[in-house]
């Protein structure tokens, strides 16, 4: 490590080497963020908001789930949101029917989830080759140890406000979080998505099968979106709390001021 | 720098020209092949387009599951359907004896048929999980005669592409592709579980397409019209759920 180079000094102890590179760079505007994850960022912001927004218009036609491979009001679920329902044959309990909005809700859905798969391919595809997930995702093993990890975490539930050096990098507990989201989270919608589908399942029952059914699909698809929904919040928040308008630069524009991470203001890169 | 943006302007451009006549080229080879549904204009068209053309390219001859006797569902939901008509409640007083159902269109034979030939018709079995696109399911067995023995039988033309099929009730009406029209397991359903095909679930004879959702196993038939052209039906989307903005093909 260099160590005439102050920022780099400072909070090096929880950052990965290439994080300690970026941040030794001098400049006012730096780059951040590549095209690629600028690009599929946005893309997929857009279509998970338009899923969310049509997969929790769907489930109030039927606000409850089952286990197994079938469910419906005559059968006892797991979970009832206890909602008011756009079917008046689900006992809700509430006095009113609200309208339907499934046919346009259905087909968003599926056109937004075209649209993430396809962006989740080019970004998966794409990051591999350019290097994305090897410099920027993959935690140095360094930074797996207990002592690194209890660290990060302890820093996270003090609410520390991260170091301006790690704005350069991701920090172990976040690379660890993108990577269970990008790796885990989203295969998993979409393996549990497809296996809802009558017509996808007929080539590949193994799909549902493995699963348990296609109620445990549906079972599954809701509590996975709860996880990205708690992501999502956690994410915004973060953004916030490092400092909105530069990382909002960076995730826009790619680059990002330097020394400006936590305050907002503009300070000259080396101090 | 000018030479640097002016290059890339020109790039960015051919590259966009690439791209549109690459989309119209795909298109034209998905129409040819018979890729794209009904609804696949306006806003959802793309989507829509993709998960059909997906489909047929995966799951063309592909058979929905099937289950064990012990799977069938105890309590197996009816979901509602508008108030019966007088048409259909004076047929139900006779026991069904006078329910016909037509086939019409691009037959060599059109013909109608009793229930009472119906049910002499050669009948195939299956126990399959009817789901709605409400996130429910059940699983029954059905009984009936294929739609392929019927489209056999008045002589479908060659160049039949769907299968309209329609309900007494009013304006209530699905078509099926031939990938599905043809399907062995798409039944015309006269018994459910090993009984006449009770009315809340569709009795006297309902379509079943186990591949898609419930919305498109409509109850009620009494007509079947073979054609090559969805257009003069209805908005020309292909069915009344289409018309009133829910998907054509229904196989997610």
């Amino acid at each position: 490590m260099n160590t005439s180079l102050p920022i780099a000094d400072r909070g090096a102890h929880h950052l990965s080497s290439s994080a300690k590179l970026a941040s030794a760079v001098p400049a006012a505007h730096q780059k951040r963020h590549s095209a690629l994850v600028r690009v599929t960022h946005w893309t997929t912001t857009v279509a998970f908001l338009a899923l969310l927004v049509s997969g929790g218009e769907i489930v109030l036609s039927h606000p409850r789930f089952y286990w197994g491979e079938t469910g419906n009001v005559n059968m006892r679920p797991w979970l009832n949101l206890h909602l008011p329902s756009s079917r008046d044959t689900v006992p809700t309990g509430y006095g009113y029917v609200l309208p339907d909005q499934n046919g346009w809700s259905r087909y968003l859905h599926f056109q937004a989830a075209w649209l993430a798969v396809g962006t989740g391919l080019f970004y998966v595809l794409f990051g591999f080759f350019a290097g994305h997930f090897r410099r920027n995702l993959f935690p140095a093993a360094s930074d797996l140890s207990i002592k690194e990890l209890g660290g990060s975490l302890l820093r996270h539930l003090r609410f520390e406000r991260p170091g301006k050096e790690e704005a350069w990098s991701y920090n172990v507990l976040q690379r660890l979080t993108y990577l269970l989201v990008i790796f885990v989270l989203f295969p998993l919608m979409i393996w549990t998505g497809l296996a809802m589908s009558l017509g996808f399942t007929s080539e590949f029952p193994l799909a549902v099968r493995l699963l348990g059914g296609q109620q445990t699909a549906r079972s599954l698809h809701f509590l996975v979106t709860i996880f990205l929904v708690l992501f999502l919040l956690i994410h915004v928040l973060m953004v916030f709390v490092a400092g909105f308008r530069n990382r909002m630069r960076a995730m826009i524009s790619g680059t990002m001021i330097s020394g400006t991470m936590t305050t907002g203001r503009a300070t000259p890169p080396t101090e | 720098m000018s030479n640097v943006s002016r290059r890339k302007i020109i790039t960015t451009g051919l590259a966009v020209a690439a791209g549109a006549s690459g989309i119209a080229v795909a298109a034209k080879v998905a129409q040819h092949y018979g890729l794209i549904p009904p609804d696949g204009g306006g806003l959802y068209g793309p989507g829509e387009t993709l998960t059909y053309a997906a489909q047929r390219l995966l799951t063309r001859h592909s058979m929905a599951r099937e289950f064990s006797r012990s799977e069938i569902s105890e309590n197996p939901f009816a979901n509602e359907v508008d108030p019966l008509g007088d048409e259909f409640k004076r047929l139900q007083a006779a026991s069904f004896v006078d329910w016909r159902v037509t086939v019409d269109g691009m037959a060599a034979r059109p013909a109608s048929f009793s229930l009472a030939e119906i049910r002499r018709f050669p009948t195939s079995t299956q126990i399959t999980m009817n789901g709605c696109e409400e996130g429910w399911t059940y699983i029954a067995e059905w009984t009936g005669v294929p739609l392929s023995y019927i489209l056999d039988r008045v002589g479908a033309l060659p160049q039949v592409r769907y299968v309209v099929y329609r309900s007494i009730q009013p304006d209530w009406w699905e078509s099926i592709d031939m990938a599905d029209a043809l399907h062995p397991q798409t039944l015309l359903a006269h018994r459910m579980n090993g009984k006449e095909l009770p009315v809340p679930f569709g009795g006297p004879v309902r379509l079943r397409v186990p591949r898609q959702l419930g919305y498109k196993s409509v109850k009620y038939i009494n007509r079947l019209t073979l054609t090559d052209n969805l257009k003069p039906f209805g908005k020309g989307l292909g069915g009344a759920n289409p018309d009133g903005g829910y998907a054509w093909y229904a196989g997610i």
